[in-house]
């Protein structure tokens, strides 16, 4: 294993502020005193350089070494690349190689490097509130085994997150095997129940749904969120975004509850409620059945039956070649209808897959591709697990890396339950809710500490290698498992490879070792079995039929967007409203709770920081007299023990309906996580053994109020043009090529001729870097500006620095909305590097200046910090330390990127293009004595950003990408009237008329 | 009526006037000498173990890359490990009291620490690899360390310093193979230095002397 | 001798100097109110508590600021209120409105001396200091809000290790040299003017601590010939290298935000508009300060109505001249037809800070006015508040501009706003403090009316008379 790292401040400015507060206070003092004493340079203190010991192979100091290991994401595989400053991981990025990434990286998995560093994580082993330790727990734990080992395991339990790893799907079927009477419980809050129950409904066996969106010709999302923080997510964005970059550009259609990164993206979109969707999945499927008759005369009763006419020709025409996506928020019943629809579309097998799940695969072998051999149980779900502890049936809980006591269904009462357990024993990465209510609490390591191995979504098996040693001495799930499994402690090392050694049946060590170290220095472990999708059971729709029309259960009691009377009139009380709990697009069901990147990372449409708010249509908040920030409290029919939740109204947002972000109002999720948001799961009821996404509310005015932390205030572009349309032809040629309306083709051409200047224009012998960012392809994940706030040292304000409106992130997603809040369109804004910067003329001490190649440099030690640059920024990009936000406690210090200053406070900061990485790239190329190769600097946005949105290089060179992008007629510069011929271009976003569906476009 | 003061009180008084005027043209001075150098050169820094770049260097012409492993491949010229160390004290002088430290350090597996003689700022960031690649010869900023018993900084470091070489090069630098020689640089004429300014691509400094050269 | 000599003319009483004056009198009732026989220190407190309490609060005042101004050092300037986009804040609106009452007493005493206008001779040396006292706050101001103060000296050229010098393209290096120059010349001016009273001081003192105090300082003044020739020159000469000043230093701190290229600030009447405002508001701070000291140490007879009246003038002519600033930049904002100053514009008259904006457009154009009638002009509590209103409408006027501009540019997406913080107004109101504190401070050991000037007005007046 690698050396523990030696935590060292690369990155102290100008004077190396200690820890300790009074110190600091007094430095500064000091600061001001030398200042009035007219000297201002201080000493730097004395420092050591400490040389390894032995020197581990291939390390340079200095040089970033990159490893490739997996990030889980509900339980999938993520394949990442992880880079390591002398023996520390510092930053993540994509690993090409891998099917869920491709190089790309979302927002959470940027982020995940701070969980790792994260000093509030769980340090030691609990019991009881007591500190423990390992011997005791052991034993404790081998006693308790053999105890129930004389039951077969009756009363022996274990409850799991998602789980893809063969490793620990072995020895689970090992421990079953073992304790043939115990119980394997499952429990994803970020799932949804109805989406299982259906996929198990319709095909016999558990079953996850796979899109091939690059073949599809239009996809039609139903609430659901295609490209949100899942574990599939970011590779749905760059599939799809290729089909639509494709000839015939490819469509979206979304049916939206509340705004989500479809909606942007969508050729038209509409806010329904989820019951209003499952009429239309009714209709459709009735129609697809038995002829489109069928939408004409049901579709009376619908508003929008001529939109629903028009999508359903859309989907005909592409049939084969379509995708009906369904929500988390969809009934069971409508995710059946789903299934039914793609089935009659034919889209099974070929743009929609139905993977089994929790077969016992054969690693390499992709899921599904035939040859199961010895099925292992399948999980039993949460409401099992609860009822049995209810009934003091359970005598030992084991549950690993989840965290039911907080993210359980409130209606199961699980924390009491749990009372009824002698024994519990929780491991996770943080002393939860649940880690306090269990007997035991075991930490556990991060991914990027241990050993493990993972499937992606799309069933590619990949190793999840570690980078470091446990950095607070947690133990792997493994090893506990393993006790579990076979009685004897085992690394998770050698469990991890004892699986593969099995599986691979290599002949001899030496075989083994060559592929081992395959698998880990690519990423992920090579397989060539093509996909097979499941079929669905004969008459697995039929029940359908039987019982269309309505339904109790699975629709939402009240018909949404009908106000029950009292609703009607403000004056009352309560009100009735659907709500719709939702992942949240941050902190999903709350498992990043304690990351400060996440939370202070504005929401894409709502731009809130640090909270979740329950949203509501601005009709909605007319009809009730409530606006943002209202406070209301919300119960449910069956417990009025509701929850307080301030309101935020959200255009687009469908009428009548309640969206609650989940993942908040965490109580032991450490410091950060404290005190910010509430908690929607108390709501969360159960429905026959599912638990609900989608019910009936009554909301009560309190009178309270709640202040948001919001980074974008004006969501209208005031008649200003900062994001720009273009028509396709009518036959959607390709983007590049597509007649372009007049107007934006004369903007585009006024970029290039020259305007006269006061001031002599500058020479660039060698290179003159650009960027430009395609409006097109930007679905607003958020995921550069993690990736920037990791690469780039941002520090992080909290909300009441925030509301003041000094958050730091170098690049903002700006988001632009219609009235209607139908169309929307994403921004990122960073520094444009303007040609005739505004900032460098009026910094009094030339701390802001134009380097040989066109950047805009900011010189942060010679910055006084006058802030006038700000002021001169038409585009408002720059930041300022108005106090010390950076930190300098030994684990910020250890993952902060040593290749870029820390700043101190009063300094003025902004996007440097990477300037560091720019850097790397010369020092490379002229040790080599050649030029800079175009794709040689890679910025940190452009390298997470799923879709290939943002594209950088040398506008000197014609050939390069960037020069050839800025080449399109769709190129144009914001603000360009003000002169300031920015660097960072902009390719305006592609309207597709024959794709609309609104009345307007026959 | 009469006078406030007698003469020579009033020649006190304008004695006493000059003193503001001194104490100005002091603080001048001053600051002056503070902003010249953060640390004056010259200064030997105590070291865990007396370490004799003479002995090593000059009298036993071990290669300055021997123990600064990654001077040509890295931003850090690199400290010997203590294991380099040992390939050859594991031999000579091993129960020398001075390398007590050294056994220590690879018995606990703990390392040396050294104490730094070249310290920039951290928001100053140099490379060594590519000035040892330009031709930046070794004893350019480490002077002859090949006489120094106990290492001391032989440059101010300050930016005008720095800048002096970025601004023009001529001159200051040497072909890449007599880098890491010791001692003084072989002479050049006019159209050599021109011809190693072409090798070494060194004729455009308006790149040299960009404040993102250095700073970021 | 320093008197000089005069066969003891008195005077016949003009519109700018009561009857019944001999430079005798005159000498003594200036130089009495600050040696203490009959200056309103002497006796106990009942009879003197208002003066006792304004020492009490003002410096009460001046500490809080020195307190407040180390905590900022510590804690940074995140104390106060601004943000991104409203980068600027208080503090610049602040220095903006001391820079322009910092205006009056140079445009008094200098340019008014060049056009020979006697009525400046008993209001210029208070003017002088006011300027003083106002100038040197302003400039601690743009200090205060710096992110590093500690390295405020960069702005200024000096040699030093990096060889790197101000970046001169930009207005604030301009604004160092206005400032210290401005601020150098009207010490050096008034200080000149000083030198004969101090030596008059000197002789009337009774105690050697005073006379040594206010001698060394009169820096052997005997009031001879010579010395008086000499002092003329000088005086004169100052007054003429003053006069361009008065203009330069507020058309530099206009291109502060002229230079910018906001909405709201780049605008080329900021110039010509800012030194009106800085005229407009240093003239009612003399008037603010005129009618207290008048009042309260019987000056009725040097500090006339006339003087008021005069004053009042000015301040008229100013607040049109400002008026119609207000109107050229709505007029540019709708003739240039571009979106952004428009909408920076009608932000002004309906935005979240319209109603600052209503109210100065009634301090400043509308409350002056009054002034076109002489009846208004020569009563005293009238004026008094005008003077006040037209001195909160002025400071209002900077925060708008400062602010206003900013809170609304060019990407709505970047739209912010600004709320002063609890530090903001304690470094406002400390501000005030301190200059209120330091001029009791001036009217307490120094004469506030020139009397060596009052003399030769008395001459003048009394030849007139002769002949």
């Amino acid at each position: 294993m690698r050396h523990p790292p030696a935590v060292r401040f690369h990155e102290t400015t100008l004077q190396d502020l200690p820890a300790n507060p009074h110190r600091r206070r007094l430095l500064k003092l000091m600061a001001a005193s030398t200042a009035l004493a007219g000297t201002g340079c201080t000493q730097a203190p004395p420092e050591k350089i400490m040389p390894y010991v032995n020197m581990p192979e291939g390390m340079v100091p200095g040089d970033p070494v990159f490893y490739a290991s997996t990030l889980l994401r509900n339980g999938f595989g993520i394949g990442v690349l992880v880079e390591t400053e002398s023996g520390r991981p510092i930053k993540i990025e994509g690993n090409t190689a891998h099917p869920a990434s491709l190089g790309a990286a979302d927002a959470q998995t940027q982020a995940a490097i701070l969980t790792l560093w994260d000093p509030e994580r769980s340090h030691t082993i609990m019991h009881r509130q007591e500190i423990s330790t390992r011997e005791a727990m052991l034993s404790m734990l081998i006693q308790r085994l053999d105890e129930e080992s004389q039951t077969g395991g009756r009363g022996l339990r274990l409850l799991t997150g998602p789980v893809s790893s063969p490793t620990l799907l072995s020895q689970i079927n090992a421990m079953l095997m073992r304790f043939p009477n115990a119980q394997w419980h499952m429990h994803d809050p970020a799932d949804s129940d109805a989406r299982a129950a259906a996929a198990l409904q319709v095909f016999g066996v558990p079953a996850r749904t796979l899109y091939h969106l690059e073949q599809a010709a239009v996809v039609l999302s139903v609430d659901a969120d295609l490209f949100g923080p899942s574990a599939d997510g970011v590779r749905n964005a760059h599939d799809f975004l290729a089909a639509r970059r494709r000839n015939p550009r490819a469509r979206m259609y979304a049916l939206e509850s509340s705004p989500n990164l479809c909606g942007s993206l969508a050729d038209s979109r509409q806010a329904m409620s989820p019951g209003e969707m499952e009429n239309m999945l009714e209709m459709m499927a009735a129609a697809l059945s038995n002829g489109a008759a069928a939408l004409s005369n049901g579709g009376a009763s619908l508003k929008s039956s001529s939109w629903l006419n028009r999508l359903y020709r859309q989907l005909l025409r592409a049939r084969g070649a379509c995708v009906v996506a369904a929500g988390h928020s969809l009934s069971l019943r409508a995710h059946v209808l789903v299934w039914h629809i793609n089935t009659m579309l034919g889209n099974l097998g070929k743009t929609v897959y139905a993977l089994e799940q929790y077969a016992a695969q054969q690693p390499g072998k992709a899921p599904g591709s035939g040859s199961q051999t010895a099925r292992p149980r399948r999980p039993a779900s949460l409401p099992e697990l609860t009822e049995a502890m209810r009934n003091d049936q359970v005598s030992t809980l084991v549950m690993v890396n989840v965290n039911p006591v907080y993210d359980a269904p409130g209606m199961l009462a699980f924390a009491p339950a749990l009372e009824h357990v002698p024994c519990s024993i929780h491991t996770g990465l943080y002393y939860d809710e649940t880690g306090r209510r269990a007997t035991w609490h075991v930490p556990q390591t991060h991914e990027l500490e241990s050993w493990s191995d993972a499937y992606s979504h799309d069933g590619i098996a990949s190793i999840v290698q570690p980078v470091i040693a446990p950095l607070y001495g947690a133990y792997s799930s493994h090893e506990l498992m393993s006790v579990l499994a076979s009685g004897q402690t085992a690394s998770a090392h050698a469990t991890t490879r004892a699986t593969w050694q099995e599986f691979w049946q290599a002949r001899g060590e030496a075989e083994f070792e060559q592929q081992w170290q395959a698998a880990l220095s690519c990423g992920v472990i090579a397989s060539h079995d093509k996909l097979h999708t499941l079929h669905p059971l004969q008459g697995a729709f039929d029940a359908l039929k039987a019982e269309s029309g309505a339904q109790p259960d699975a629709r939402p009691p009240n018909p949404p967007g009908v106000m029950t009377p009292s609703a009607a009139k403000p004056s009352s009380a309560t009100i009735g409203i659907t709500a719709v709990l939702a992942n949240d697009s941050n902190l999903v069901a709350g498992e990043f709770a304690n990351n400060a990147w996440l939370q202070e990372l504005p929401r894409p449409y709502s731009k809130i920081t640090w909270d979740n708010a329950a949203l509501i249509s601005p009709a909605s908040a007319r009809q009730h007299a409530l606006c943002n920030g209202d406070i209301v409290s919300l119960s449910t029919a069956d417990d009025d023990t509701g929850i307080l939740a301030p309101i935020w109204i959200m255009p687009g947002q469908a009428n009548g309906v309640i969206t609650l972000p989940l993942g908040y109002g965490r109580s032991h999720a450490g410091n950060t996580a404290q005190g910010h948001g509430f908690d929607v799961f108390a709501l969360q009821g159960v429905n026959g053994g599912l638990a609900l996404r989608t019910f009936s509310v009554t909301m009560r005015r309190t009178g309270q109020r709640h202040d948001f932390a919001v980074t974008q205030h004006e969501l209208h572009t005031q008649g200003r043009e900062p994001v720009r349309n273009v028509e396709t032809r009518r036959d959607s040629a390709p983007s590049n090529s597509s007649r372009v309306s007049e107007p934006a083709r004369a903007r585009a051409r006024s970029g290039e001729n020259e305007t006269p200047s006061l001031y002599p224009g500058h020479e660039y012998s060698s290179y003159a870097w650009g960027m430009t960012v395609d409006l097109d392809a930007c679905i607003g994940c958020n995921a550069c500006a993690i990736a920037c706030q990791a690469e780039n040292n941002i520090p992080v304000v909290g909300p009441e620095q925030v509301a003041m409106g000094r958050e730091m992130h170098w690049i903002r997603i700006d988001l632009y909305r219609e009235q209607s809040g139908n169309r929307t369109q994403f921004q990122p804004m960073a520094c444009q590097h303007c040609e005739n910067a505004p900032c460098e003329i009026v910094c009094p001490v030339g701390a802001t200046m134009h380097d040989s190649e066109g950047l805009n440099i900011q010189v942060y030690n010679r910055c006084v910090g006058t802030r006038f640059c700000s002021n001169n920024c038409p585009y408002k990009v720059r930041h300022f330390n108005f106090f010390q936000f950076s930190r300098n406690d030994p684990s910020a210090a250890a993952h902060a990127n040593p290749d870029v200053t820390v700043r101190q406070r009063g300094v003025m900061e902004k996007c440097t293009y990477c300037l560091q990485r720019i850097s790397h790239a010369r020092i490379q190329a002229q040790k080599a004595g050649r030029p800079i190769r175009d794709g040689d600097i890679v910025t940190a946005c452009q390298a997470t950003c799923p879709t290939n949105a943002i594209v950088f290089g040398d506008t000197n060179d014609p050939d390069s990408e960037v020069s050839r992008s800025k080449a399109s007629p769709r190129n144009y510069a914001v603000l360009e009237e003000l002169n300031t011929r920015p660097r960072t271009t902009y390719l305006a976003r592609l309207d597709d008329p024959a794709a609309r569906l609104e009345e307007d476009d026959d | 009526m009469a006078q406030l003061l007698e003469r020579s009180q009033v020649l006190l008084i304008k004695l006493i006037l000059l003193v503001p005027v001194g104490l100005v043209l002091l603080t001048i001075a001053g600051m002056v000498w503070r902003t010249t150098s953060p640390v004056e050169p010259g200064v030997a820094v105590p070291q865990p173990i007396p370490f004799s770049h003479k002995h090593h260097v000059g009298d036993d012409g071990i290669d300055c890359r021997y123990c600064h492993t990654s001077v040509e491949t890295s931003a850090s010229a690199g400290m010997p490990s203590t294991g380099i160390c040992l390939s050859c004290h594991s031999q000579l002088f091993r129960d020398a009291p001075a390398l007590g430290p050294l056994h220590e350090s690879m018995r606990t597996g703990k390392p040396i620490q050294w104490n730094r003689v070249y310290d920039l700022p951290d928001f100053v960031f140099f490379n060594h690899s590519v000035h040892v690649k330009k031709g930046v010869a070794c004893v350019t900023c480490h002077g002859r360390v090949d006489q120094m018993p106990i290492l001391v900084r032989n440059e101010s470091l300050d930016m005008q310093w720095c800048i002096g070489c970025h601004r023009d090069p001529t001159g200051k630098v040497v072909s890449p193979s007599h880098v890491t020689r010791m001692g003084t640089l072989p002479a050049l004429s006019e159209d050599e230095r021109r011809q190693l300014l072409h090798m070494l691509q060194l004729e455009n400094t308006q790149r040299l002397t960009d404040c993102s050269t250095c700073h970021r | 001798m320093t008197e000089r000599k005069t066969e003891t003319a008195d005077s016949p009483g003009t519109s700018v100097l009561s009857a019944g004056w001999t430079p005798g009198s005159v000498t003594d009732k200036i130089s009495g109110i600050v040696l203490g026989r009959g200056g309103p220190w002497t006796r106990g407190w009942s009879e003197h508590w208002r003066w006792r309490t304004a020492i009490l609060l003002t410096f009460s005042g001046v500490l809080v600021f020195l307190a407040s101004s180390t905590w900022l050092f510590m804690r940074g300037v995140g104390l106060f209120g601004v943000n991104i986009p409203v980068a600027w804040g208080f503090a610049l609106g602040n220095f903006v409105w001391w820079i322009g009452i910092g205006h009056a007493g140079t445009f008094i005493s200098a340019i008014l001396l060049l056009l020979r206008q006697r009525w400046r001779t008993s209001i210029n040396r208070y003017a002088e200091a006011m300027t003083l006292f106002a100038a040197g706050i302003a400039g601690i101001f743009p200090i205060l809000h710096l992110g590093r103060p500690w390295f405020a000296y960069w702005l200024m050229p000096y040699p030093n290790r990096m060889e790197l010098w101000p970046q001169w393209r930009s207005p604030l290096v301009w604004d160092i040299f206005a400032i210290s120059t401005y601020l150098l010349v009207s010490l050096l001016f008034w200080y000149v003017g000083l030198i004969p009273d101090l030596a008059s001081l000197r002789d009337k003192a009774r105690t050697r601590g005073k006379q040594l105090a206010y001698g060394l300082f009169a820096l052997g003044w005997r009031g001879d010939a010579h010395h008086w020739h000499r002092y003329e020159t000088a005086y004169l000469l100052l007054a003429g290298l003053a006069t361009p000043l008065v203009v330069s230093v507020h058309t530099v701190v206009s291109l502060d935000f002229s230079i910018g290229n906001t909405p709201g600030y780049h605008s080329t009447i900021f110039p010509p508009y800012f030194v009106a405002g800085a005229l407009f508001s240093g003239f009612a701070m003399v008037i603010t300060l005129a009618i207290p000291l008048r009042h309260y140490f019987n000056l009725q007879g040097f500090i006339t109505l006339r003087h008021l009246d005069l004053a009042a003038k000015v301040i008229l002519a100013c607040s049109l001249i400002v008026a119609y600033g207000y109107l050229s930049e709505i007029f540019t904002a709708y003739y240039s037809g571009d979106p952004y100053e428009i909408h920076m514009t009608e932000d002004r008259f309906t935005g979240i800070y319209a109603p600052v904006y209503w109210s100065y457009i009634f301090c400043n154009v509308l409350v002056p006015q009054a002034l076109w009638w002489r009846g208004v002009r020569r009563k005293v509590s009238i004026l008094l508040i005008v003077s006040l209103l037209i001195n909160i409408g002025m400071w209002m006027e900077r925060f708008l501009i400062v602010v206003q501009s900013l809170h609304q540019d060019y990407l709505p997406s970047s739209w912010g706003l600004f709320v002063p913080s609890f530090w903001d107004w304690i470094f406002l109101l400390c501000s005030i403090a301190l200059f209120v504190w330091l001029f009791l401070m001036f009217i307490r050991y120094l004469p506030m009316i020139s009397m060596a000037e009052m003399r030769g007005l008395v001459q003048e007046t009394a030849e007139e008379n002769a002949s």
